[in-house]
Order: structure tokens, then sequence, then C-alpha cells
């Protein structure tokens, strides 16, 4: 056995051509055991590519894999201890949900009798007992969802890759077995590597998260920390709304950057590695940590005027024109307390920064 | 659809279909008709018997006929089976190995026998068998069969192939099934209605060959069809069209079947699904 420091999936510099385009870029993580690791990207971005990688479907062009610590290339798919949950679930639709379910079992060997009642466990666990003689055509597509998840947990996996289960499901249904997904891998401390482009899912479901575009990796962390403190322009666009200003960098004191925005707005934030002076660079602002007011603050406040409010529900998202400068969107929360901060369009409004939560991206 | 867009709506449509349907039917309906005639002529009609029927089991030519029958049946079973078995592995081969260089014309190959004049071919199998000293007889016929029922099997087999996602294998593979294993419990179950119709398709196109099997028979061998041309040559008796009907009736039987081998699949309308990746 391995002990528990030994990364659950180690990617050490693995790319993959097809010819002469490259889906991954030369890339290097490690997932831990335990862990629900969350793969985010656009679309094409090669995450279902990696994870057919790690599940052997697609040959490492350079680089290498280790699963717990061995080199797997020249594994084929049913040697590796990973199952996957695939995007479109592929069930098989000729056998029931429990031959489904009891399908890995039986390949590893174990007796009929065994795996089909370990497959009746599994179908208890996702809650389709009363399906088990059906056929995957005669559910719905939440139902086949979860068969996918039964069948691939049932032979005990020690990696599970789940390439965007949830993406063929409605809202409310998603939320549910977002819940019921984490629930699970806490449960059975098996690994879990999810696929998505929706950011938010990666949010609240991981407990790190690698974000990916166009085959690299642009920044590995904690969601926390990819949100609040994004490497570069495309993670702080992905990951949620973001007011992404141009700024030109007029002094550096004290680790403090002075960034001046058109129109002659100035704002201080915290100078990251690699600002100097002289510079421009680009400032992340999320509109949540914005805050309008009829007067300046004493912190320093820019001068603005609303051009829209938009409701969302929980929200009202307002759009506004700094003077002679660019537009931002600050998100005030639907409330009594929000309501204090709320203009009509039209009106002359100063914005302050929350202290800390400017973010200075070079690039 | 609304009625006034609906094809019935056009001008004409009716009249149409029942020229096309005349044209089709009528001459199997005379056939059919005639066969229950009471009468040693073929055109005029004494009332219904089923004497015919009977002279094809008992008459002059019933054993001969017999004989036909079973080389005819005997030929055509093993010669479905066999391309059939051939065409899963081509089909195969063809729509799961990924891109290979040869694999158009490999598929160029196998369909060759349906596009080539069947005349020529059936010259060219002869002078093969000619040119190896292969001896003209039941084997001959059997070989030549089972050549050119290649194309008929693999067509079905390879259409349905072409509808099974490869995902499907790969989850096979990815819950520790062996390369055979995934093959067997998973591939060649979906394609199993793919399979009942491409054998059905060379069952009847082998039954039913008259050219290449006329060219490479030997002396004394005969099939259905030969058999039957043998005797129309002779001047056309009520029981040709006795056999005929019954030949019709398998033909019936065969298309059914493969209608109902259709609706038996189990799988309902869940193999296309969008590409994984
Ligand atoms: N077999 C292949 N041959 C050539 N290019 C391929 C192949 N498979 C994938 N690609 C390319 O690799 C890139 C990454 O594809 P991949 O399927 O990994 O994207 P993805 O991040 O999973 O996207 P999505 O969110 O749409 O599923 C894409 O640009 C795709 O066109
Ligand atoms: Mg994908």
């Amino acid at each position: 056995m391995t002990d528990s420091s030994t990364p659950a999936v180690d990617i050490e510099n693995a790319a993959k051509r097809y010819g002469d385009f490259t889906a991954i870029k030369s890339m290097s993580l490690s997932i831990r055991d335990n862990e629900f690791f969350t793969l985010l990207g656009p679309s094409g971005c090669g995450k279902t590519t990696l994870l057919r990688m790690i599940a052997g479907f697609e040959d490492v062009t350079e680089g290498a894999i280790f699963l717990f610590g061995s080199e797997i290339e020249q594994l084929p798919p049913n040697k590796r201890p990973v199952n996957t949950v695939f995007q479109n679930y592929a069930l098989f639709p000729h056998m029931t949900i429990l031959e489904n379910v009891s399908f890995g079992l039986e390949m590893q060997g174990n007796s009929r009798v065994d795996a089909h009642k370990r497959a009746g466990e599994m179908l208890e666990l996702v809650q389709l007992s009363e399906f088990a003689q059906r056929k995957p055509a005669q559910l719905s597509g939440g139902q086949q969802q979860r068969v996918a998840l039964a069948r691939a947990l049932a032979p005990s996996p020690r990696v599970l890759l789940l390439d965007e289960p949830l993406s063929a499901l409605d809202l409310k249904l998603r939320k549910a077995m977002q819940i019921e997904l984490k629930h699970l891998q806490r449960e059975t401390g098996i690994t879990f590597i999810f696929v998505t482009h929706d950011q938010e899912e990666a949010l609240t479901m991981s407990d790190r998260i690698a974000v990916m575009s166009a085959g690299e990796l642009q920044q590995l962390g904690e969601p926390r920390d990819v949100y609040e403190r994004p490497r570069n322009r495309f993670v702080a666009d992905f990951i949620g709304d973001t007011n992404l200003l141009e700024v030109a960098i007029t002094d550096i004191a004290d680790n403090l950057a002075s960034c001046h925005v058109q129109g002659g707005h100035q704002i201080q934030c915290g100078a990251s590695e690699g600002v100097s002076k002289g510079m421009t660079a680009h400032l992340s602002v999320r509109p949540e940590r914005l805050l309008l007011s009829a007067a300046p603050a004493e912190e320093g406040s820019l001068r603005a005027s609303v051009k829209e409010n938009i409701f969302v529900g929980t929200d009202i998202t307002t759009l506004l024109t700094l003077d002679g400068g660019p537009d931002l969107t600050v998100r005030t929360s639907n409330s009594a307390r929000g309501a204090a901060r709320v203009f009509d369009p039209g009106a002359d409004v100063f914005v302050t920064v929350e202290a800390g939560a400017a973010r200075l991206l070079i690039n | 659809m609304s009625a006034k867009t609906d094809v019935k709506a056009y001008r004409g449509f009716f009249t149409v279909t029942l020229i096309c349907l005349f044209v089709l039917y009528a001459p199997l309906i005379v056939v059919t008709v005639y066969s229950f005639n009471d009468s040693l002529s073929i055109t005029v009609w004494q009332g219904v018997s089923l004497r015919w029927y009977a002279d094809v089991f008992t008459g002059v030519e019933s054993a001969k006929f017999k004989t036909a029958a079973f080389n005819s049946f005997s030929i055509a079973l093993i010669a479905a089976t066999v391309s059939t078995l051939i065409a899963i592995a081509s089909a195969t081969a063809l729509v799961r190995a990924g891109r290979f260089r040869l694999r158009l014309p490999s598929m160029g190959l196998i369909m060759l026998p349906i596009m080539v004049p069947e005349i020529v071919l059936a010259v060219a199998t002869l002078i093969f068998f000619n040119s190896i000293g292969f001896t003209r007889g039941y084997l001959t016929i059997l070989v030549a069969h089972i050549s050119f029922c290649i194309p008929f099997a693999f067509l079905p087999i390879q259409a349905r192939m072409q509808g099974i996602e490869d995902t499907y294998e790969q989850a096979a593979m990815d819950l520790y099934a062996s390369r055979a294993q995934a093959f067997r419990r998973v591939l060649l179950p979906l394609m199993v209605p793919g399979i009942i119709s491409g054998f059905l398709l060379a069952f009847i196109v082998s039954l039913d060959d008259f050219i290449i099997t006329n060219f490479v028979k030997g002396a004394g061998v005969e099939t259905l069809p030969t058999a039957i041309f043998g005797s129309v040559k002779q001047g056309i008796k009520p029981n040709i069209m006795a056999i005929s009907t019954m030949l019709l009736a398998v033909s019936v039987i065969f298309v059914a079947v493969s209608y109902l081998a259709a609706k038996w699949d189990n799988t309902k309308s869940h193999l296309k699904t969008d590409p994984a990746r």
C-alpha cells in the first residue's frame, strides 16, 4: 500500500498532440488522495482529453502519468484502478440497470451472485432499487446519471473520473446532485476528478480546482484562493464576474501600487509580483466588492454615474460609468440594507473599492 | 402534418400509387393465383385445386426439385452463415480500427461484388475455378455464394455498427473488461439486429441467385433457380408456378422475420447519443 502522502494521480510534463494540434501542452499537476479535484475550463480546452489520458483511452505523447506512485502508460484501461462516469453516461443499452451496475464487478472476477448483490446495494445507495430491472432508455436523464455513478463506483475504484456528469440535468436537479456527489465523495473517500465548464459548480464542490485554458494549466488552488486571488486575466474573467480595468502604475510604495484609471481616477491596491512603476496592467475587482454611496467615503472614492439597474433576484446589478472613464458593474444584495446603496439611473454616485478587493494582474 | 401539405394532397397521388402497385405486384399475383389453377394450361382458369403443389412433391419432377431445394437451402444457410461471420469481422475492422491507410480500398474491395455486373463475376469465377483445377459441383457453388454474399451481409452490419458509439466499448474496458470481453458482452449484442438483418439478406440473395450458380455448378448439381430454369426451357407447366409461389412465401416470411428482428431490438432509440468529447 502507498502511504497517504503519495499523490493519487501525478501528471508530470504530460503533453498530448493530435498530429500538429496540441490538445494538452506540457502539464504538471498532482492530485491528492481522497480529494475532490476539479478540472475547470471552457469548451475545447482539453479537459476530456486529460481525463481520457488518465483513464487510458488516449496515449500520452510526452511526459508521464503516475497512479499512486506507479507509471501507468503501459497499462490498458481495464488494468487501471480508475473508473469513469462518461459525459453521455454510456450505459449499456441492452442490459438492465442491475446488469449495468454489476458489469464491472463481474469483469473483476466476482461471481454473478456476488456482483448482483453488491450492485443491488449500490442501487440502494443512489435510490434506484425499484428500477433494477429496467433498461437505461426507460429512465430519466437524472436517473441515468445516478446509474452511471453507481456503475462506476461499484467496483470500488481508487480514482473516479467524472466528465461533466451534471451538464445534461436541469438546474434544480443539478444542485441536488452536486450535494449528493460531494456527500458520496466524503463517504467513500475515493479521489474524484471532476470535469466541468461551470465555474459555480467548481467553486461549490471542489477541494481544489485546476483552471485550464487552451491545453494549459492557468491556476491551481482552493476555490476561495482561485476566486479571490486569480493569477491572470483569464482566470479572473472565467471564474465569477469581474471588472477588468486597464490601469497605469504611477507609483509603488510600501508594497502598495497606485493605479491610474482612464478619466483621472486613482485606485490603491496591493502590488503583486512583477509589478513595476510605469507599466500598464489590469485591475480585477469583483462587482460585489464595490460599494455605492451618495457622498465620497474617506478612503477615497471614484466619481461615476449610474446607467442602469438590473434585477437578478438575490442581487441588483448596477451598471455605471466612471467619469471620463470605463464602465463598471456593481452588485448589491437585494435586501433592506442593500437598498440604501441602489441609485436611480442618471444619478451621480461615488464608488468605493473594498479594502484588499482589487487585484493587480500583469497578464 | 396538416392535410394540405400532406403528400396525399398532391394531384394524381392516387393514380400514381395504383400504377406503381400494379407494376410491382401484378406478375406476382398472377403467378400466385394460377398456381392454384386446376388445369394443365397456364392461362385457362378451371377452378381451385392444390394439384400442382402435390405435383411438386410427388410428380415426375419431384425428385429433381427435392434435391435442388436441399442444395439451395443448405448452400444458402452455409453461405449466409460464413459470409455473415466474415462481414462481422470486416465491419469491426473498418468501423472500429480508426483511420488506417487501406481503409477506403478495403471498403471498396468488400463492396465490389455488388458493383460488378453479375455476369462478369460469373465468368470470372468460372475461369478462376477452371484455372486452379477445382472440379465444378456443390462446393464450387458454395464457395462462389459465400464470396458474393459478403457485401450483402456487410451492409446492414456496418450501418448498425456506425450507429453504436465507441464509448460503450470504452465504458466496458473502463470497467475491467478485456478487449475480447468488451466485444462479446457489449458490442456484439448491440450489433445483433444488424447481424440478423445481414444474415437474412445474404440468405435470400444466395437462395435467389441464378447467373453465377448456373456458370459454376457442375453437371447434375442443381439449385432451385437452375432447376426451375431447366424445367421452363421445356415449356412452362403450372407446377413451376407452385414452386415460385412457395419461394415467394419463403421470401415473405424472411422479410417479416427481419422486420420483427428490428422491432425486437431491445435497446430502443438510445444508441445515438452525443459523442463524449
Ligand atoms: N481525436 C482528436 N483528434 C484531433 N483533435 C482532437 C481529438 N480529440 C479532441 N481534439 C481536440 O482537442 C481539444 C480538446 O478537446 P477536449 O474534448 O479535451 O475538450 P473539452 O475541454 O473536454 O471540451 P468540452 O467542454 O466541450 O467537452 C479540442 O480542440 C478538440 O478539437
Ligand atoms: Mg469534454
